[in-house]
């Protein structure tokens, strides 16, 4: 459980990120951060995990406060997930690069290789084992990253820009694997401005702008909200637009699917044909 | 981190920008020498304070004043070093004349950081590649080192993002013995060269889609040309180091302590 | 005639065991607007590579078959000469812009071709006003955003006037209004000043709007070639891989179910369009 309270965050630099964010996500839920480039959806992340401390305000994770205990510590519980796998992979082999966070723990050895195992299998990454992460494609070494985080099995796993650069069948791969993550009961929340990615995994979307949060409902309120993405500066989801054209002929407007798209409009074909 | 910042080109517009790096570097270099001839406090205090109003027209006084903040630590060392070794090796007598005298010596240091930081601070890193090509130094040079200072902050952000990664994964950089924190900058090493590679071979083939190598006669966009204002300065440097070689020949500079008539 | 030619292009990079791509044969006419995709992987930022000479000259490794690129054979000249006709823009922003300010990087190109300073402001400051960042002439690239260094980057090969500018996944880093943005200025730059466009995407929603061609790689070689709406059309099965737009499944699905409408739509405003007259076609 993460809670957020008035949080205020403001950098070296003097760059204010966070102008007064409280948001609280439960265990188990899957929880999207959207925003534009700069909104401040990284920063507040950071803070989950403790690599930010709250300049003003104060972030709880199950009831501790992160001022008070290591990222180490934190991060037992909330796994993160760079955007870059190249910002962390440094390994000879993948399983070296996987048994790395395992070893900081202080994990045993037989935890540690049945922990590679598991992580390798669940990524579909073991005939990789011995390879070097650096002889990977781009898309192989988010997987390798991924699974390195995914090795401890943190409670809270926090995603940044997991679908940037990737293809469709990447993207859907990636979809299904964060959505079974979720129905086994971890924590997810990804970092993104992928609307279309967002439109198809539907989880909990916490839309930020300037620092602030503007909006935080289900993923079908938010998206199809032309004032709130606008005020975002995001773009609506291709659905949401065709059918807000329609408006005119009475369709609703809250549609991002293209089957549930798709039924509306040959309803109404057949009630025009009677 | 943030002492560097006063080195750190800021990019606004000020009469003190304007000055072409060269006359600039002139003045800095004038002050420098300055700085070197006089060992008492009272010129070196001049001295520093002299500079202020340029700082202020130049309007870069919080990362001066950072700076200032940042050198203080080595400020402080050259200090007690300079207490120490006066004491025990010099025939000073009073404390007061030793501190005067060590005082000197960080007030000296002070000098020479700051003159440094305003040049830098005002002069932007392009327009110093330029100066440099402009007096003949060979163009791939210029370019490598204003390539290097544009990618500086660029490398210290991404060293920043490497070590959250790893330390996302438990990583944990204090404690424990040297060897060990060695070896823990090792996860935050790897990436960082690895990076840098891949980078400067984009940075290669972006070049190479921009004709790099096109021609042997290249041109620049800007040309710099002395102005007036840049001649003035470096008059002003020539007579201010005329005006202090004849201060160190001819005129006895009181002590502080003679002025405030301390007895040791 | 055509200003890209290539002929059962075959190239290895030096050390692989196969080849990136394999007996590419593509024809390319002057002014077209051509979106290259493909699943990662593919071998089209390779394909691009060969379009300015980077492939072979920067790259080494074994270029097999024949390549013409605005009339010259791009193995028998130097980048620099085949730069000067073919600008290529790269995914990162980052790391293709150098200077410390965002005129002296658009100038770039143009110092090293040796051009005249008043030649050279007049070519910089028309770059600026096409990609729209004039005003942020004196800025530092690295100070602005995402979107705008990009458009920096464009800035500085567009100076070069080349008759054809590639670009590689130039919007993959940057937020959905940014990339929106940037396709437009892109489109302008063939629509208005006739430049031949190649453009790798994998927003094949925002993009294929403006092109009237797309080409389709897989596994090192063309699998499919032509016009967007015929392309997405026949071709759902093979293109299930590169994210055929929503807009397209829409259509799809509504064709199947019998309704009678328009032509394939590039755009949710063609589709609302086609599905309007439809429907008010049905009543009547």
């Amino acid at each position: 459980m993460i809670e957020v309270e008035d949080v205020y965050f403001t950098y070296p630099n003097g760059v204010e990120a966070l102008k007064g964010v409280s948001l609280k996500i439960t265990s188990g839920e899957f929880v999207a951060i959207m925003g534009q480039n700069g909104a401040g959806k990284t920063t507040l992340v950071k803070h989950f995990n403790g690599l930010l401390k709250p300049t003003k305000g104060k972030v709880l994770v199950d009831d501790v406060d992160t001022r008070h205990v290591s990222v180490a510590t934190l991060a037992r519980k909330v796994g993160f997930v760079f955007q870059n796998p190249d910002h962390q992979l440094f390994s000879e082999t993948v399983e070296d690069e996987i048994s790395f966070a395992l070893k900081n723990f202080g994990f045993d050895e037989k935890t540690i290789r049945d922990r590679v195992d598991w992580a390798l299998n669940i990524l579909d990454l073991t005939r990789y084992r011995k390879t070097s992460p650096f002889m990977l494609s781009g898309g192989e070494r988010k997987r390798v990253a991924l699974a390195s985080v995914l090795a401890w099995d943190p409670k809270i796993l926090i995603l940044d820009e997991p679908s940037i650069g990737q293809d469709r069948n990447q993207k859907e791969r990636l979809r299904q694997f964060i959505l079974q993550m979720n129905h086994q009961g971890k924590t997810v929340v990804i970092v993104t401005h992928d609307i279309e990615f967002v439109a198809e995994c539907e989880p909990r979307v916490i839309l930020m702008a300037n620092g602030k949060i503007v909006a935080d409902g289900d993923a079908k309120s938010v998206l199809t909200d032309p004032d709130l993405i606008a005020k975002s500066w995001l773009l609506l989801p291709e659905i949401t637009n065709v059918l807000l054209n329609l408006n005119d002929l009475g369709f609703p407007t809250n549609v991002m699917d293209v089957f549930e798209a798709g039924d509306l409009i040959i309803e109404r074909t057949g009630w025009a044909r009677k | 981190m943030s002492m560097f910042d006063g080195l750190k080109f800021r990019n606004i517009s000020s009469p003190i920008h304007r000055i072409d790096p060269r006359a600039k570097f002139i003045y800095v270099l004038t002050f420098f020498i300055i700085a070197v001839f006089f060992n008492q406090l009272i010129p070196l205090l001049i001295l520093f304070f002299s500079q202020i109003p340029l700082i202020i027209i130049a309007k870069v006084k919080k990362e001066w004043l950072r700076l200032i903040k940042g050198s203080s630590f080595f400020a402080t060392i050259i200090f007690i070093m300079n207490v120490i070794s006066l004491y025990f090796y010099s025939g000073y007598s009073s404390l007061a004349s030793i501190i005067e005298q060590a005082s000197a010596m960080t007030v000296r240091f002070i000098v020479l950081v700051e003159s440094f930081s305003i040049f830098f601070l005002t002069t932007s890193p392009d327009m110093l590649g330029l100066s440099l090509e402009q007096i003949g130094i060979p163009y791939e040079f210029c370019f490598a080192f204003t390539t290097a200072i544009r990618f500086v902050p660029i490398l210290a952000e991404e060293a920043q993002t490497i070590i959250d990664a790893q330390r996302a994964r438990g990583l944990e950089l204090e404690g424990e013995n040297f060897m060990k924190r060695i070896r823990n900058y090792v996860p935050i090493l790897i990436p960082l060269i690895v990076n840098a590679i891949r980078r400067s071979l984009e940075l290669a083939e972006a070049m190479e889609s921009r004709a790099w190598g096109a021609t042997e006669k290249r041109t620049t966009l800007y040309m710099l040309k002395m102005e007036r204002r840049d001649y003035c300065l470096i008059l002003i440097s020539a007579l201010m180091l005329v005006a202090s070689l004849y201060a160190w020949l001819f005129i006895k500079i009181p002590t502080m302590t003679q002025i405030l008539n301390i007895q040791g | 005639m055509a200003i890209i030619e290539a002929r059962n292009l075959t190239y290895t990079y030096p050390y692989a065991e196969s080849p990136a791509f394999k007996d590419v044969t593509l024809r390319i006419e002057r002014g077209e607007f051509i979106l290259l995709t493909g699943p990662s992987g593919c071998g089209k930022t390779t394909l691009c590579r060969c379009f300015n000479g980077l492939i072979p000259h920067f790259y080494g490794g074994k270029l097999e078959g024949e390549i013409t690129v605005a009339g010259l054979r791009t193995i028998e000249h130097p980048i620099h000469e085949i730069a000067q006709h073919v600008g290529l823009v790269f995914q990162n922003p980052e790391n293709q812009l150098f200077a410390l300010t965002i005129e002296k990087d658009v100038a770039f190109g143009l110092e090293n071709l040796g051009l005249p300073r008043d030649e050279m402001r007049r070519r910089v400051d028309w770059a600026l006003k096409v990609t729209g960042i004039y005003d942020l002439k004196n800025r530092a690239p690295f100070e602005v955003f995402g979107g705008q260094q990009q458009r920096v980057a464009i800035a500085s090969v567009l100076a070069m006037q080349p008759e054809v500018i590639v670009l590689d996944e130039p919007t993959s880093f940057l937020d959905p209004l940014s990339a929106r943005n940037i396709l437009g200025v892109i489109n302008r730059l063939n629509k208005e000043l006739g430049i031949t466009i190649i453009l790798v995407e994998h927003r094949l929603d925002l993009a294929s709007r403006y092109a009237n061609r797309v080409i389709v790689m897989n596994e090192g070689q063309i699998i499919l070639d032509g016009e967007p709406r015929k392309v997405f059309l026949e071709n759902e099965a093979a293109l299930i891989g590169v994210g055929i737009p929503k807009v397209v499944r829409l259509y799809m699905l509504l064709k199947r179910a019998g309704l009678n409408i328009g032509r394939v739509p590039l755009s949710p405003e063609e589709l609302s369009k086609s599905i309007m007259e439809a429907l008010i076609f049905d009543r009547g």
